[in-house]
């Protein structure tokens, strides 16, 4: 994951795909998934407003769908 | 400008369309061109860096490495090697080996000289190397006449040995011209073939490609045709984002749509001078070298010209145009290498405007490449002409002939010193 000035880059060595963030709450979201235990919790914690949610939504799964996210597994 | 295809993913949370952003310019380079030496087996009569000749200045391994570290520091993803023929360098695996081992990906371009089934074993393991294949035509007569006597057979035997050891995935990767477009089907044939993937890009009439430009580039009835057959095969062919001009006979096709010069694309030669654009190795477009303080970190951040490239423009002659939204004017470098003022249409636009534009170019006023690398001679197509002496035979029964020797010591390597 690259920091650029509208948000960042993502590159999967794997699929040898790119993805972008295009703004920087989306960055934050992203960044902080790890420590919370669902999407929603990270949203809420970056101060996403409930009408966004959607839009949030529709960008983690484009993430999950080119494997650049992938679900925790159990500890 | 590989950022094509690989743009299938944009999580988007907000209206502002990429190519906005990126017009602006980014951190790092998305994609980075580096040819790592004007050396070359081929002489290709199109070749965009006028390659042959190593330049004796050419970066030094510990220098390609420390190249190497800043873009690991930079975060650039990948590099596209290139050259000249990388491969021919002595330390080409080694840094390949250094770029992966730091994070950095490899794709490189070869005519498949050095691709024996060894090499493609070793390519078949590496997660982080990918490896691309040019050819010119699908049939060695039309590859040939452009890339040079048996590079058909090269590349195809390159091929068979990526297939062989398992290397799926590798590409094809075709330069269209005149004559090959009408093989479009055949080149995905030989990719299906050797489990490839196609990838497709546009001639420049850069490097020596400035002199076969006339000759060699589409037909506006094949432009059309090429059109056509890449909506119909969509993002199952690769096209290294770089037929955006024919955006504007339609649907946009996948891709950025955009001119990357300086802005996502930039290109180190083997010197290591920076240039906006691999098409465009030219003084004008010449942003700096990875030896000036700060390397290729401030070139690419801060340079005046890269600065310059990112601001936005107006469109210039092609503004009242329905169609600039889509093909944003072309190409620079194509544009560039023809004589045509860069904020006007692309010499081969697709509503015509480019060729109306060239006709009002002069002869010889469209600038030069300014670096050339070529071979100074070219191989000898016909046998070599030699006569060779016969000693005079002595009739039978006789002796030959002495015939003196020419000098003292083609005799005796003493002649004439006398020890005192």
């Amino acid at each position: 994951m690259r920091p650029e000035p509208f948000g960042a880059l993502l590159y999967h060595f794997g699929t040898r795909r790119l993805s972008f963030l295009k703004n920087q709450a989306v960055l934050a979201v992203v960044r902080s998934l790890a420590d919370h235990p669902s999407a929603r919790s990270a949203c809420a914690a970056a101060g996403i407003p409930d009408a966004d949610l959607p839009a949030y939504t529709r960008a983690l799964a484009a993430l999950r769908d080119s494997r650049m996210i992938t679900e925790r597994t159990a500890p | 400008m590989t950022v094509a295809q690989e743009t299938a993913s944009r999580p988007s949370v907000s209206p502002g369309r990429l190519v906005d952003l990126f017009e602006r310019g980014l951190a790092a380079p998305i994609c980075l061109t580096w040819e790592l030496t004007y050396a070359c087996n081929l002489s290709c009569v199109h070749c965009l860096s006028s390659s042959g000749r190593r330049d004796p200045r050419e970066l030094t391994t510990a220098q390609a490495m420390a190249v190497i570290d800043t873009l690991e520091r930079m975060q650039v993803f990948y590099v596209n090697i290139g050259g000249g023929e990388p491969t021919v360098r002595p330390d080409f695996w080694q840094l390949v080996e250094y770029a992966t081992a730091h994070h950095v990906g490899v794709k490189f371009s070869t005519n498949g000289v050095k691709i024996d089934a060894a090499a493609a074993r070793m390519l078949a393991a590496s997660d982080y190397v990918d490896v691309q294949i040019s050819l010119d035509g699908a049939t060695a007569e039309v590859n040939d006449a452009v890339r040079g006597p048996g590079s058909h057979a090269t590349a195809m035997a390159a091929m068979r040995n990526l297939a062989d050891a398992g290397a799926a995935g590798f590409k094809l990767s075709v330069v269209m011209t005149r004559q090959n477009i009408s093989q479009l089907d055949e080149f995905k044939a030989i990719a299906d073939r050797f489990g490839a993937q196609l990838r497709i890009t546009r001639l420049r009439p850069s490097g020596r490609g400035a002199d076969v430009w006339q000759e060699l580039h589409p037909l506006p009835s094949q432009q059309r045709e090429l059109y056509d057959w890449l909506v119909g095969h969509g993002e199952d062919v690769l096209t290294g984002d770089s037929f955006f001009h024919l955006s504007a006979y339609g649907s946009a096709l996948p891709g950025l749509n955009l001119c990357g010069a300086g802005r996502v694309v930039c290109l180190i030669d083997p010197v290591g001078d920076v240039y906006a654009c691999p098409f465009a190795i030219h003084s004008s477009f010449l942003a700096g070298n990875v030896h000036d303080g700060g390397g290729f970190e401030a070139v690419w951040r801060s340079s005046p010209l890269f600065r310059k490239l990112r601001e936005p423009g107006d469109g210039g002659a092609c503004r009242s145009c329905g169609h600039y939204d889509s093909c944003r004017g072309g190409c620079m470098a194509a544009k560039f290498f023809t004589g045509l003022p860069l904020d006007g249409p692309d010499p081969e636009c697709v509503q015509g405007y480019g060729e109306a534009a060239l006709s009002s170019v002069g002869p010889g006023q469209a600038p030069r490449p300014s670096e050339d690398h070529s071979h100074r001679t070219a191989p000898r197509r016909e046998p070599v002409p030699v006569t060779i002496g016969r000693r005079r035979l002595a009739p039978p029964g006789e002796t030959p002939p002495r015939i003196p020797p020419e000098r003292g010591c083609d005799e005796s390597p003493l002649a004439g010193f006398s020890p005192r």
